[in-house]
């Protein structure tokens, strides 16, 4: 792309070193010279009176994405095992794979994993890109985007998903910049669009004030990390076959980077509020620590665990772990109880996944009672110590 | 070009201004945010970066630059970088950088991520690890590709030692302590102490005409329209909406009491408890 003068039509008269934002525009003995700080904004073509400045500017290459044909899911593996969001992936992927008319493959990377290949395939993988390497055993940022890379780069594929785990986190943009791929972070809802079969990638934006929806125009693979919990898991498919790829490995001593020294355990092992049954969660309406006393009881009764919102772990009256929301942890229980949560968006799309969900809230104009099945507008001071009363062990 | 051992250090700490969360009001018609008169505050990520990089200026011979983008009013956060204990500020401005996705944002940075390694010696970038506003956290890892450089995310506390990097990682349930060779870049959710304060003499000086602060526009680092703003994003907004969730609502009245027994009756129905 360049913008360039036409000798022959310049007079020299300035007008685009006026428009030029960067003074890029030079005018030397009556004609016009674009300088080294020209960005090729464009600002001066409009401000030619005489037609003699042209550009190719708009004449931007449609991309053909044609050749890219297939869905995949990046499998992380956690302590020999698949990780839980990945086969969450593998269960969204599969429907958009379907409504493609394309495979579901997953990308398996590490060393001595095959063995969890029928698994791959049980979750509906109709293919594994299997890579492994001693090199590959630990997660190394370098190495792994190297071999991902080069997968990506030889087989083309459509639509590349990514649990937004910390592994995915650290993985996924790197991956994206090397490829020149667009990339959607903590999607919250995945499809095709029926007129054109580009993915649609939504997400909570503009700081949790509406969600958007997203796509990647003129890059393929379409890049989007998911976080855990937000898409339920498939249909199993027990014995179901799937073919086999190997792709050869070859690391350099600079990919193993950051080289990993040391891992220990810390701290207990955070309250895993994806897999819980029921969750009381508490925002600003609890007021304090005690306000999750209360909350906590309440849990315990109903054999649940206590989550909240971004305010209640900044206020410090909750641990981050237990943190729901697009900031926090994603969360499918079968019952929601949101107790003094106003709702903002960002807290909403990390609870919407669950089956039943109750708010209790003294504002009745509150957000999070239009998302509600059950809507208790009251103090919850004294509809939760109530409740409690009622409950068989809550007393 | 490897960093020879206890020379000095050229630290960036790149910092965004963001709308303070803790101010923001929820309009009870609409249930949307309300953006006006929300004051805007340095990303409290980037407290946590600019605070490690300063640690290490603290033991070290070493420079800090804090380097954003965004109008001109991000210059606040740059001066109070400055009055932290930052040796420099730069702020990227240009009507071309508007509406970047993060493809585009971290082509932006990194461009001047060389200028500045072109100017002085540049070793190490600390980001935080993400901005409260998006929440993406792909602005560290996509900033150390563009510079080729290795990168150590989520991280809590580091040490330079030699022409390494020493870094503890926090992750759930687990630290992990990882060796990088310098140059790197990191991203940081922690820092090791509480962000120092501000100091007012500094901040002074920062609000002075002769304050080391500079803006660069798209020439200045070199960037072609066509890879910046919202032309040289990669993704797109096609359509935004308030997200109905598709539930009834049934409200439950009452007193406390009659409340708390109608929802147990539901639940007990729904044979949820």
């Amino acid at each position: 792309m360049a913008i360039w003068v036409v000798a022959d039509k310049c007079t020299g008269c300035g007008l685009c070193a006026k428009a030029c934002p960067y003074g890029a525009m030079l005018v030397e003995d009556k004609l016009a010279r674009l300088g080294p700080r020209c960005t090729q904004c464009g600002a001066c073509l409009g401000a030619c009176k005489f037609e003699a400045l042209l550009s190719d500017l708009t004449q931007e290459p449609a991309p053909d994405l044609a050749g890219y044909q297939g869905v995949w899911v990046f499998c992380e593996v956690q302590q020999g095992a698949l990780a839980r969001v990945s086969l969450e992936l593998l269960g969204r992927g599969a429907v958009l794979a379907e409504q493609l008319g394309q495979t579901l493959a997953a990308v398996l990377l590490g060393h001595q994993v095959e063995n969890l290949v029928p698994e791959l395939a049980a979750q509906g993988a109709g293919r594994v890109y299997l890579a492994q390497d001693p090199g590959l055993a630990d997660y190394s940022t370098l190495a792994y985007t190297r071999v991902l890379a080069e997968l990506v780069s030889s087989h083309k594929p459509s639509v590349l998903l990514v649990g937004a785990t910390p592994l995915g986190r650290d993985l996924a943009p790197r991956l994206s910049r090397r490829l020149d791929l667009g990339l959607t972070a903590d999607c919250t809802e995945l499809a095709i669009d029926p007129q054109d079969g580009s993915l649609l990638q939504t997400r909570p934006a503009f700081g949790g004030n509406v969600m958007a929806t997203i796509v990647t125009p003129r890059a393929r693979p379409q890049m989007a990390t998911v976080r855990p919990g937000v898409m339920p898991l498939g249909p199993r498919r027990e014995g179901a076959a799937c073919e086999v790829l190997r792709q050869v490995v070859a690391l350099e001593p600079g990919d193993l980077l950051p080289r990993l020294l040391a891992s220990q355990a810390r701290g207990q092992k955070p309250a895993d509020l994806t897999a819980a049954r029921v969750i009381v969660a508490g925002g600003r309406g609890c007021g304090g620590p005690r306000g999750f006393e209360l909350l906590a009881r309440l849990a315990q009764a109903l054999g649940g665990e206590v989550g909240g919102t971004r305010v209640a772990v900044e206020e410090g009256w909750l641990p981050a772990p237990r943190q729901i929301g697009q900031t926090g942890v994603s969360v499918r229980p079968e019952l929601y109880i949101a107790c003094g949560i106003s709702g903002a968006i960002q807290h909403r799309a990390g609870c919407l996944g669950a089956r039943y969900i109750v708010a209790i809230n003294r504002d009745r104009r509150a957000p999070i009672f239009s998302v509600a099945d059950y809507a208790l507008a009251g103090d919850l001071f004294k509809v939760v110590p109530a409740l409690l009363a009622a409950l068989p062990g809550g007393a | 070009m490897a960093r020879e051992a206890g020379s000095f250090l050229g630290v960036a700490v790149l910092v965004k201004q963001v709308p303070d969360s803790a101010e923001i009001k929820m309009d009870p018609q609409t249930g949307t945010l309300l953006r006006e008169g929300v004051p805007a505050v340095m990303n409290p990520d980037d407290r946590l970066g600019l605070e490690t990089a300063l640690l290490l200026k603290d033991g070290l011979d070493a420079s800090v630059t804090a380097l954003s983008m965004g109008p001109p009013q991000a210059l606040d956060v740059l001066s109070e970088a400055l009055a932290m204990g930052a040796d420099r500020g730069v702020l990227l401005s240009d009507r071309n950088f508007a509406g970047a996705d993060t493809w585009a944002t971290s082509y932006t940075l990194g461009r001047a991520l060389e200028r500045l390694g072109q100017q002085e010696s540049l070793d190490l970038v600390v980001c935080g690890r993400q901005a409260s506003d998006g929440d993406t956290a792909q602005i560290g890892p996509q900033v150390a590709e563009h510079l080729g450089w290795p990168q150590v995310t989520y991280v809590e506390r580091l040490a330079v030692e030699e022409c390494e990097l020493r870094a503890w990682r926090r992750l759930p349930g687990l630290v992990q302590e990882v060796l990088c060779p310098l140059p790197a870049v990191v991203t940081v959710l922690a820092s090791p102490v509480a962000p120092r304060w501000p100091l007012l003499d500094r901040l002074l000086m920062a609000c002075r005409s002769e304050a080391p602060l500079e803006v660069w526009d798209a020439a200045d680092i070199a960037a072609p329209a066509a890879s910046t703003g919202l032309k040289g994003s990669l993704t797109r907004v096609v359509r935004t909406f308030s997200p109905k969730s598709g539930r009834v609502t049934s409200w439950l009245e009452g007193s406390a009491g009659e409340q708390a027994q109608a929802l147990i009756n539901e639940l007990r129905n729904h044979k949820l408890i």
